[in-house]
């Protein structure tokens, strides 16, 4: 098992397994897609309250659910990267940030674009919009600090530490703000909390979820690719894939 | 021995920070200053009525607190990166994270601490009653650590990078946000006549858990930083 995991953590292995699954997965997120989405449009049934708008949801739940999905990997791989310094791993980490922003964002645009005709304003003060814009200012800031360190490795390494800074504070800005949310707001918002979702609205819904985890995938397995071989460009596996066999320069 | 030698460091450490911090005066002042020109720009924007300030002057406070501190970050590591102590500390045999600590107490001392005797003057500026002004100055004397000990990362994470402390800011100022919301959600409640225990002990919980975690924090950011 150990053998076969620090086999996998060599870049040159992980160049060779992304290049086999990354299509798959992809394949896999497009099909994915394409029937969530027809579920999402066609087989789940109107809300009784909220009409067709509620729709949205089918973008709006996986989104915010792969923000905090995406940080948790993120802080994971950053992890593993301080323990066994292995260069993998800080590649993956490094290649979670933008996905992560990326998904947070669509998951603060739907929630606005479904705020809109339900609270009558694109924005709310709610408790969990607004753990998901500061988880949000987590995501730039790693960001930032990746872009103003200029070596690869140190980068990854202090991005894990912020990383992980963040995984602690996660569950504190969670709680807070909703505690603060019901200090100042009151019951004036009707949100969605129905106890239950109706079994043909759920359906398609983890069916996009899977579709998101699969997309999620093969695009951080393809950027870390591309972060491998960034680095690597010095070694000797790299120039051979680049230069056409036998030749030399 | 091992009690006092490692209390010797501390002091040790804790003695030359505090020296050259006073030594140092417009990196002392600056800070505070900045801080009473915030809260003067507030009676300046949103007008001078007595009630809306009263209200207001918490967040005011708060805010202008977290801003102060967040430019006071950067003095931490940076001189003693330059001229190449910080390295020489990391290598010494010392017991590293009460080096750090000690770091951390002479900024509080120098930063926090003044700040909270500016506090009581900017709340004659914007009318806060004795009531509220003391817990006020609670909320600042358990929250005000928490902005250097969890400032002190980012300060590390960022120690010899250009611009460091625009990015020190974007790195702390979301984590600070907890804090902001019980500690004016204290004084209000004061003000309402309700209970201030629940903040406070969650103010102080935060306090305990930065202490505990934060100089590992520290001391692994600085390693990463100095490799």
């Amino acid at each position: 098992m150990w053998e076969w995991l620090i086999k996998f953590a060599s870049p040159m292995n992980f160049y060779l397994l992304v290049n086999r699954f990354a299509p798959w997965l992809g394949r896999a997120a497009v099909v994915l897609f394409a029937v969530g989405l027809y579920g999402a449009f066609f087989y789940a049934p109107a809300d009784y309250q909220q009409g067709e708008s509620f729709r949205i949801i089918y973008v709006h739940v996986p989104s915010a659910w792969m923000s905090m999905f995406v940080y948790m990997t993120m802080a994971g791989a950053g992890a593993a990267g301080l323990v066994w310094k292995t260069k993998v791993s800080d590649a993956i980490a490094r290649s979670c940030a933008p996905l992560g922003a990326s998904f947070t964002f669509l998951a603060l645009a739907t929630g606005s674009l479904w705020g809109k005709p339900m609270w009558g304003t694109w924005w709310v003060w709610d408790a969990r919009l607004t753990a998901e814009l500061i988880l949000l200012f987590l995501y730039l800031g790693y960001i930032a600090l990746q872009s103003a360190i200029d070596d690869r490795r140190m980068a990854a390494r202090a991005g894990a530490v912020l990383a992980l800074v963040g995984v602690v504070n996660i569950p504190i800005i969670h709680y807070s703000v909703e505690w603060w949310n019901t200090l100042h707001q009151g019951p004036t918002i009707t949100k969605m909390d129905t106890p239950s979702i109706h079994v043909d609205m759920l359906i398609p819904l983890l069916v996009m979820i899977a579709a998101f985890m699969c997309y999620f995938f093969a695009l951080v397995l393809v950027r870390a690719r591309v972060e491998i071989i960034e680095q690597e460009r010095n070694s000797k596996w790299v120039q051979e894939l680049v230069l056409p066999p036998g030749g030399h320069k | 021995m091992i009690m006092a030698k490692t209390s010797g460091l501390y002091l040790t450490i804790l003695k030359r920070d505090l020296m050259l911090g006073l030594r140092n005066q417009s990196d002392l002042v600056n800070p505070l200053l900045f801080f009473i020109i915030v809260v003067t720009l507030f009676p300046l924007t949103i007008g001078p009525e007595q009630a809306t300030l009263r209200q207001l002057a918490p967040g005011i406070v708060w805010v202008a607190a977290v801003l102060a501190s967040s430019l006071s970050l950067d003095g931490i590591f940076r001189s003693d990166y330059e001229d190449g102590s910080l390295e020489q500390m990391l290598l010494s045999p010392q017991p590293k994270l009460l080096l750090i600590m000690a770091k951390i107490s002479a900024h509080w001392l120098l930063s926090g601490a003044p700040l909270i005797l500016f506090v009581l003057f900017s709340g004659v500026l914007l009318y806060l009653p004795t009531g509220s002004m003391l817990t006020l100055l609670v909320t600042l004397l358990l929250g005000t650590p928490v902005l250097s000990l969890i400032g002190a990362i980012a300060a590390a994470l960022t120690v010899g990078l250009r611009s460091s402390g625009l990015l020190q800011a974007l790195l702390i100022l979301p984590l600070f946000m907890p804090l902001l919301i019980f500690a004016v959600s204290a004084v209000s409640n004061v003000n309402r006549g309700l209970s201030v225990t629940g903040e406070f002990y969650f103010l102080g919980a935060m306090l305990v858990l930065a202490l505990t975690l934060a100089p590992f924090a520290v001391l692994a950011s600085l390693k990463i930083r100095m490799a």
